[in-house]
């Protein structure tokens, strides 16, 4: 560090003559005072207060002078930048308090407007509705289960007790897989039910088994308002030692109360199928009118036709013939199950009238659906 | 099965308040599934009486011939002077007993009668027909000609059975019982408690050896056969009104007295029976396979040629029937009008009544796609024991009926069997149902169908003749269950042991669904039902294995016999038909199986039920069946962001689909490499194939991009239409769903454009990986943020790549000189691979 000059005389440094430390504030709180926007408010804030500012220059100035005359100096060019900084931030808050009464008025805008610029997408109901029910059942400790949709016979028919001159095997309208060549032999069907994912699972799995088969199934019924060739199902199957009918009775319950809200119950019916022994129809109370419609014509109800009632599917005991054919002992273990189909599900639950409009993919359908039902 | 509630209260003493639904939610409950109670008859009003034809007067001048009747209806018009009333049917003479409405009266529908002029005269009434009275079809079009003998003035709504309630049952194919009207009265007294008149309890003469002779070769096929035979019936003799009303109350149409009694017993009784015109009968009658390509014309006039599994009734000639499906017309019963030719008239009828085999019959009836009254029957089981009892009630019949004399001649041709009984502890209807019975409930119930019972802990069950479908143990629990009610059954919840949630597999499909409908996909799920000729619209080169299909041998649709090996052509359909209804701006996806046929097609085997199937048998099932893998797809038309207030909208394209890939990989956590590629479908130019890497080798798991030309004006699609397909199952497969977390620095981050000039064809992924490399470790991104094409600036074939580079160490701020040394090494090594140059 070079020693002061002690020849140098403060008042023969121009830029720190009080005179003109005074010229800088006025010019600068003028300035200020001048700005008209905030946008002016910052380019006098650079002018008259950033490192080239008059005054920032007359503060560096001070460092030269010789120690007695620094004190001075400093006090004055000190006072004059906190006279303007100060005026400064009045005005920068007089410019927001300003801006925040006009400009932002101004900026307003019609938050009303759309912006449909990439319409939503959607999941299809069938989809939802299936993860829906599934999920019901995993959070008892069901697991899904899945298989084939082009499936053999044996797993289709036979291990399900419906042989080969079962009357139902006739009735299942099944669809058939060519086979070599172009033959009608081939053993292969399109599956009629998810049931032979019950079959494989009963295979695959270590018992207990508890699985949910959800699925698309295949029959041949012409495309209508109330059919289609293709569609969907749920089955549930439980083996384990000493389940019963009450145990299945109570799981149909769980299924619709979760599905359909507390209260809800269901009814069995007796019925046949060949893979179930004690077999029934289920049916579940009408979520809409909880069977107050009936007997009761100022209170129709369209979702069950006042019948208090909706058909949901078929249930049972499994067929200890099949718990034989999966190699399952039929003397220690047994089992129950059940089916229904998702689009008539989906027509009561969501009131879809038509069965074609679960099927065509128009968009203005399935939108409304979002991503979860 | 339709049960007339007047017929079942022949054998039940129901209440006489107790209405068709009461019986309904009765037998419903207990297991019969009655679908509709049809109350016939519910809005008819009379006078409805007999009257006879005293003068008819034709009266000319009309399109259509017009009577001008008088009709004596005795006191039943208040004045015992002739009706005057028009008619228009023709099918009746003076003399003739016919049915008449008097004005006051309603007829079905509602249809209010009235004195009116018509065609010049004053028509007091109307003479029926059987349509008017809501009786169903009788045959004749016309109005009903009673019986001579019926008296004039009678009430017709009592003496024609007009009200009554029918059950319309739907009968399971278990229950081949309640095909008759016996064994839904047999289940209407269990459910009430009340005792049943078996109407198949008759006395039945014993066998023996002058009756018809019957030779039975398949004692298996045929288990039971009697014949008996009725001689001397009138051949004018028709059905009396009561037959026929019952008949038409089951859905049957009345023909001829023998045919008639042979229904109502069948229906009656559930026993199938023939009547053979016995003098168009040569020699015995015999039962025994056909032989291989023999031939019989049916009653349905239809020559069928024989299988060899076909079992059927001959005589010295060959085949006279079908057995258990349908007769032969070379010995079909003839009445009088038939012939028109009394001599011809069938008078001498022998009566089968046998027990067929229910798999010989049902394969027949399928074979010969012939299903009839009798073979649904047989097919679901007939009672064996009440052959005899048919065959008695149907003789009776005829002798009562058509004044015929029953002979004394009785053939019973039967193998021997032993019922059936089964084992059950007496405490297994308790453990299936979940509920405490006790054994005295199990007896009581078991008893009631109609089981013999014997034992304490362990029960002997002996099932009854009529009931084949109790086999096990689990019926006879089923049938305790029923009938203490399904509605008793306790509601409780098993306790399955903790699960494991859903399979990586299962919720990838659920991510992948949710993703693209978040990027603006609409599901679409389709049929997966495809004609051939798609693939050629498509675009698919000759020997494209996607050609390669499942086919159907009863597809719907001629049209689309094959199962989809891509998703494509459905989701194409959806994008058009949405397209044609008015929506434009489209975005659909679909997932789901696709079908590919396997090298070698074999025929799966039939493999055993009566124990699990070995391994390796339930592998040759698997490997005759199709794989199945999951696909994912999208196509992409119209606006993908929409014009609006905000500014200008912009089409869908190729990089759409591509991006739709990148997406689904990304959620399936796999690394996908899109190259350029060519394709089938796609333009050319824009096609994006997509690779993986399997185990070290690539693998082509689909293609993005936008549609060719050629193939939207096939399919007739949208300009522009862009579509992806990828194999969901392999990006699974290869798929890392624990992504790790990256280090995340805080030091400051340095950023240095570069722009790259190439040639036109190399691929921006190409520049980008030897930027990466080139850049090394202080690298964190890179983001191409221009491609810029311009001849003049930049030369022919040649194009610029603008990228930004991020880069940051972890451990200290970079100088300036680190990010541009950084950078130099990235451009170099660009130009090096790529032979980019820095633009100027």
């Amino acid at each position: 560090m070079s020693a002061p000059n002690k020849s140098y005389d403060p008042v023969e440094v121009e830029a720190l003559k009080p005179e003109e430390i005074e010229r800088m504030r006025d010019e600068a709180l003028a300035a200020f005072a001048a700005a008209d926007s905030l946008d002016a408010l910052q380019e006098a804030k650079v002018a008259h207060t950033g490192g080239t500012s008059p005054l920032a220059l007359a503060n560096r100035e001070i460092g030269a002078l010789p120690p007695h005359a620094k004190a001075e100096a400093g006090k004055r060019v000190g006072q004059a930048r906190g006279a303007v900084n100060k005026a400064l931030a009045a005005r920068q808050a007089e410019l927001e308090a300003e801006r925040d009464q006009r400009v932002l008025v101004e900026e307003a805008v019609d938050v009303t407007l759309p912006y449909d610029r990439v319409p939503a997408g959607a999941r299809h109901p069938l989809t939802t509705l299936s993860e829906r029910i599934e999920d019901v059942f995993v959070a008892m400790g069901y697991e899904v289960a899945e298989g084939p949709q082009v499936e053999a016979e044996w797993f289709n028919f036979d291990a399900l007790n419906i042989g080969p001159d079962h009357p139902a095997r006739g009735e299942a309208d099944t669809f058939f897989v060519q086979g070599p060549e172009g033959g009608t032999e081939s053993g292969v069907v399109l599956r009629t039910h998810t049931s032979p994912v019950q079959i494989r699972s009963l295979m695959e799995r270590e018992l207990p088994v508890y699985v949910i088969c959800p699925g698309r199934v295949y029959r041949t019924d012409e495309l209508d308002a109330t059919h289609t060739p293709v569609f969907h199902q749920v089955e549930l199957l439980a083996v384990d030692e000493g389940l019963t009918m009450a145990d299945l009775k109570g799981t149909l319950d769980h299924m619709v109360q979760a599905l359909f809200g507390e209260g809800m119950k269901t009814r069995l019916r007796p019925n046949f199928f060949p893979f179930t022994e004690p077999s029934a129809e289920m049916d579940m109370v009408c979520y809409v009118c909880r069977g107050e419609s009936v007997g009761n014509p100022d209170r129709p109800c369209r979702t069950c036709s006042s019948e208090g009632w909706i058909e949901l599917g078929g249930c049972g005991m499994v067929n200890p013939k099949v718990l034989t054919a999966c190699g399952v002992d039929p003397e220690k273990y047994s089992g129950f199950a059940f089916g229904f189909g998702i689009e008539r599900m989906l027509m009561f639950r969501h009131n879809v009238e038509d069965m074609r409009d679960m099927v065509e993919g128009d968009v203005r359908f399935t939108r409304p659906f979002g991503m979860e039902i | 099965m339709r049960v007339p509630l007047s017929w079942l209260r022949e054998y039940v003493d129901l209440p006489a308040t107790e209405t068709g639904r009461d019986v309904q939610a009765k037998l419903i409950s207990a297991g019969l599934e009655v679908e509709t109670v049809e109350h016939l008859g519910a809005d008819l009003k009379g006078p409805l009486v007999v009257g006879q034809v005293l003068t008819i007067e034709e009266l000319e001048g009309f399109k259509k011939p017009i009577r001008f009747c008088t009709v004596d209806v005795g006191q039943a018009n208040g004045t015992g002077e002739p009706q005057e009333i028009v008619c228009g049917a023709r099918n009746f003479s003076v003399g003739d007993k016919v049915v008449v409405v008097l004005p006051g009266a309603t007829l079905p529908g509602g249809f209010s009668i009235s004195a009116r002029k018509t065609y010049g005269k004053t028509s007091h009434g109307m003479i029926c027909s059987s349509g008017e009275l809501g009786m169903g079809d009788d045959g004749t079009h016309g109005i009903i000609v009673l019986p001579p003998e019926t008296e004039v003035g009678k009430d017709a709504i009592e003496l024609l059975e007009l009200v009554d309630e029918v059950l319309d049952i739907a009968v399971t194919a278990n229950r081949g019982d309640c095909l008759s009207i016996r064994g839904v009265a047999r289940e209407t007294a269990i459910a009430y408690g009340l005792p049943l008149r078996d109407p198949a309890l008759l006395d039945v003469p014993g066998p023996n050896a002058f009756g018809y002779p019957v030779r039975v070769a398949d004692p298996v096929g045929c288990d039971r056969f009697t014949a008996r035979t009725v001689t001397g019936l009138t051949p004018e003799a028709r059905s009396p009104i009561w037959l026929q009303r019952r008949l038409q109350k089951v859905g049957m149409r009345p023909i001829s007295l023998a045919v008639d009694v042979t229904n109502y017993v069948m229906m009656e009784l559930g026993q199938p029976l023939h009547a053979y015109d016995r003098k168009l009968v040569q020699g015995a009658i015999g039962v025994r396979r056909a032989a291989e390509g023999e031939k019989i014309v049916t009653l349905d006039g239809v020559e069928r040629k024989l299988h060899a599994e076909d079992l059927v009734i001959t005589d010295d000639r060959g085949p006279i029937g079908i057995a258990g499906v349908m007769g032969g017309a070379n010995t079909e019963i003839a009445d009088h009008d038939d012939t028109g030719d009394a001599a011809n008239a069938t008078t001498d009828v022998v009566i089968e009544a046998a027990h067929f085999d229910a798999v010989t019959v049902a394969r027949t009836a399928r074979r010969h796609k012939l299903s009839s009254e009798a073979s649904r029957r047989f097919e679901r089981g007939v009672d064996p024991q009440a052959a005899a009892a048919a065959a008695q009630r149907t003789v009776d019949l005829l002798v009562l009926l058509a004044g015929g004399t029953a002979e004394a001649g009785v053939t019973e041709v039967i193998a021997p069997s032993a019922p059936h009984t089964i084992t059950v502890p007496a405490d297994h209807p308790d453990k299936v149902a979940g509920v405490i019975y006790g054994r005295e409930t199990v007896v009581r119930r078991l008893q009631e169908i109609g089981c013999d019972v014997y034992g304490q802990d362990e029960l002997i069950v002996t099932v009854p003749s009529w009931r084949p479908d109790l086999a096990e143990a689990n019926d006879l629990a089923e049938e305790v269950i029923r009938l203490e009610g399904y509605e008793n059954l306790p509601s409780t919840l098993p306790k399955p042991p903790s699960g494991r949630g859903l399979t990586h597999r299962q919720r990838l499909h659920r991510r992948v669904g949710r993703v693209l409908a978040g990027a603006g996909y609409v599901e679409a799920p389709n049929y997966p039902f495809v004609s051939e000729q798609v693939f050629d619209q498509l675009g698919l080169e000759a020997d494209d294995p996607a050609r390669r299909v499942v086919k159907l041998t009863n597809p719907l649709n001629d049209e689309e016999p094959a199962l989809r090996t891509s998703l494509l052509p459905g989701l194409l359909a959806a994008l058009r038909r949405n397209d044609g209804r008015g929506s434009h701006d489209l975005a659909l996806f679909e997932t789901g199986l696709v079908f590919l046929p396997r090298e070698e097609q074999r025929v799966a085997g039939h493999l055993p039920v009566d124990r699990r199937p070995t391994d390796e048998e339930l592998a040759s099932l698997d490997a005759v069946l199709p794989e199945q893998p999951r696909h994912v797809a999208v196509v992409l038309a119209g606006a993908r962001e929409q014009s609006g207030w905000w500014g200008k909208g912009r089409p869908a394209d190729w990089a759409d689909a591509v991006e739709a890939a990148r997406t689904v990989a990304r959620e399936a956590g796999a690394e996908l490499v899109v190259r350029n590629g060519q394709y089938g479908p796609w333009h050319p130019g824009r096609c994006a194939e997509l690779v993986v890497v399997v185990d070290g080798a690539e693998q082509v798991v689909g293609h993005a991009g936008e549609l060719h030309p050629r193939v939207l004006k096939a399919l007739g699609l949208p300009v522009r239409t862009s579509a992806m397909e990828l194999d969901l199952d392999v990006l699974e497969q290869v798929g890392d769903d624990t992504p790790q977390a990256p280090g995340i620095s805080t030091f400051p981050v340095a950023t240095q454009d570069v722009a790259l000039v190439v040639d036109k064809f190399v691929p921006h992924a190409e520049v980008e990986a030897a930027l990466r490399e080139g850049a090394g470790e202080l690298l964190e991104g890179i983001r191409l943020f221009d491609v810029y094409e311009n001849e003049e600036q930049l030369g022919e074939g040649r194009k610029s790549l603008a990228y930004a580079l991020r880069f940051r160490a972890g451990d200290r701020t970079l100088t300036v000189d680190e990010a541009s040394a950084a950078r130099d090494a990235a451009v170099a090594l660009a130009g090096e691979r790529t032979g980019a140059v820095l633009r100027g």
